[in-house]
């Protein structure tokens, strides 16, 4: 069974298309990086397979669950982090952490909070309230809370999102290491494409709503001809603009 | 001074922006001075009625502040709870962990208690330090007078989450004024005949309005009027039902528009 199975997925709003019959699957365990342009659909998909957005047509399962109809069999053992949806800022961060830990019911969980800040190191700041972090500590700590519940799959939207060049390296370390130990399907959608092609085994690229291509990192840079991710990127988010000009 | 004229402009600009783009807003700013003349204007309509005869008008006026400010800070612990989701753009979080709308649901409610626990007490022990009026000498009827204050304001409070998920934050206004606009109905200050025949009709199917002449029966005649309080409960017991279905669809709703991650403006 895949962690992750879309199906035919579509997403729209009125006349807008954000998601355009969109089908990948991901095997348990694997690290995939999903990219594109900003609109591309990405944050409409992670919507869709945590189940807080309805696709207008196509199925989404994630661990084997139909997330439409039936998603709090499977968001116990998932979590999300993005810098976009912040925790509470009067709150400490050991607060916060305490609320979601009880959300995800998790056993031990004031050894499983020190754990995890020891892990990534920010046990300096449990006792600072989450609106006195810098956009930096916000991230780890917003990664921490995603991490809380071990999660079988994690979605990451821009995981290293304002870390200075050595923390981000940290995180994705420990991004690595916690798929490595635990055998967890991660899905990132990150515009650091270094990232991505240090990180991920497999590579979806969308554009307008779309998947237009995929492979390892490796294998979309072969097939474009260029030295790096980055390049393929560009590449093909530019594709269209190109196109224009000849038109033009 | 040109430079100037045209800064100020741009900050109001962005006022009437804000205004244009939340009719919410709009409906506030006619909102109170309408609410208080009618409010006052009732209020005074009673005192002239009975000015010769008037010997529980503390009571009535204290008791009647008291258990209204119950059923508004029971509506603003419901949808203050929610605001400060809201606020801190914690929403996403909430609803992607394994948290049922049901349990947050009874989180909200819980909360409400708390709160209106905290900010009315006082107030209640304060008036036997200033007035010499106990409103615990209500006895055992307080104890339903309160539920059923309480309990509107549980359902009310859904139904103003609801409206803020549909409309987004510029809709938060109605969280702290939307209870008040059944005020008048809800006969706080003076009884339901002191209302047009048409408010009448309203007023009979407001919970509040029923717990409030169950008060009045007991200052004024000392008897416990059952009748007034079945009606509360029976009323609530619907609108609950109405309140818990409207909040899920709400829910679907904004699943639907994609909504819960970024519920802003």
């Amino acid at each position: 069974m895949d962690a992750i199975e879309i199906r035919n997925f579509s997403k729209r709003y009125r006349a807008v298309t954000a998601v355009e019959d969109l089908s990948f699957s991901i095997p348990q365990g694997q690290l995939v990086g999903l990219l594109g342009p900003n609109g591309a659909g990405k944050t409409t998909t992670m919507g869709a397979l945590l189940g807080v957005l309805l696709p207008t047509s196509g199925t989404v399962r994630v661990l084997g669950v139909d997330m439409v109809h039936d998603r709090f069999r499977a968001l116990p053992f998932m979590n999300f982090s993005s810098p976009y949806v912040e925790l509470p800022y009067r709150l400490t961060v050991a607060q916060n952490l305490q609320i979601y830990g009880g959300l995800y019911n998790i056993p031990n969980l004031r050894a499983r909070i020190d754990e995890i800040a020891h892990e990534l190191r920010f046990t300096h700041l449990l006792n600072r309230k989450a609106g006195k972090l810098s956009a930096g500590q916000k991230t780890r700590v917003a990664l921490a809370k995603a991490m809380l519940n071990k999660p079988k799959v994690l979605l990451l939207d821009e995981p290293t999102a304002s870390l200075d060049p050595d923390s981000a390296d940290q995180m994705r370390t420990f991004i690595a290491n916690y798929r490595a130990q635990t055998g967890a399907t991660i899905l990132l959608a990150s515009h650091n494409m270094a990232e991505v092609e240090q990180l991920c085994d497999h590579v979806l690229m969308m554009k307008g709503g779309r998947l237009v291509d995929q492979g390892t990192p490796m294998e979309l840079v072969a097939r474009y001809g260029e030295e790096n991710l980055e390049k393929v990127f560009l590449s093909i988010a530019r594709e269209d603009q190109g196109e224009d000009q000849d038109a033009a | 001074m040109r430079h100037s004229l045209e800064r100020i402009g741009a900050v109001l600009q962005r006022y009437v922006y804000l205004m244009r783009s939340s009719w919410p807003r709009l409906v506030e700013l006619a909102f109170w001075p309408t609410l208080e003349m009618i409010m006052w204007g009732f209020t005074s309509v009673y005192l002239v009625q009975h000015v010769n005869n008037f010997a529980y008008g503390v009571s009535l006026f204290i008791a009647g502040a008291l258990l209204w400010d119950l059923l508004i800070r029971s509506q603003l612990g419901v949808s203050v709870g929610f605001l400060e989701e809201l606020w801190s753009r914690n929403l996403g979080h909430l609803f992607i962990s394994p948290l049922r709308p049901h349990e947050w649901m009874a989180a909200l409610i819980i909360s409400s208690i708390m709160r209106a626990t905290i900010s009315v007490l006082p107030a209640m022990l304060l008036a036997i330090v200033f007035y010499h009026y106990n409103i615990f000498t209500l006895g055992l009827p307080l104890i339903g007078f309160i539920i059923c204050l309480m309990w509107m304001g549980w359902w009310f409070g859904f139904l103003v989450i609801s409206v803020i998920m549909r409309f987004g934050q510029g809709a938060e206004v109605l969280a702290w004024m939307i209870v008040y606009a059944i005020a008048p109905m809800s006969a706080v200050f003076y009884p339901i005949s002191t209302l047009p025949a048409w408010l009448q009709v309203i007023a009979f199917i407001l919970p509040s309005s029923h717990i409030f002449e169950g008060m009045r029966a007991i200052i004024i005649h000392g008897t416990f009027d059952a009748a007034q309080m079945w009606w509360a409960v029976g009323l609530n017991v619907i609108y609950m039902i109405i309140g818990v279905i409207v909040l899920w669809f709400s829910i679907q709703n904004a699943r639907n528009r994609g909504a819960l991650l970024v519920v802003g403006e």
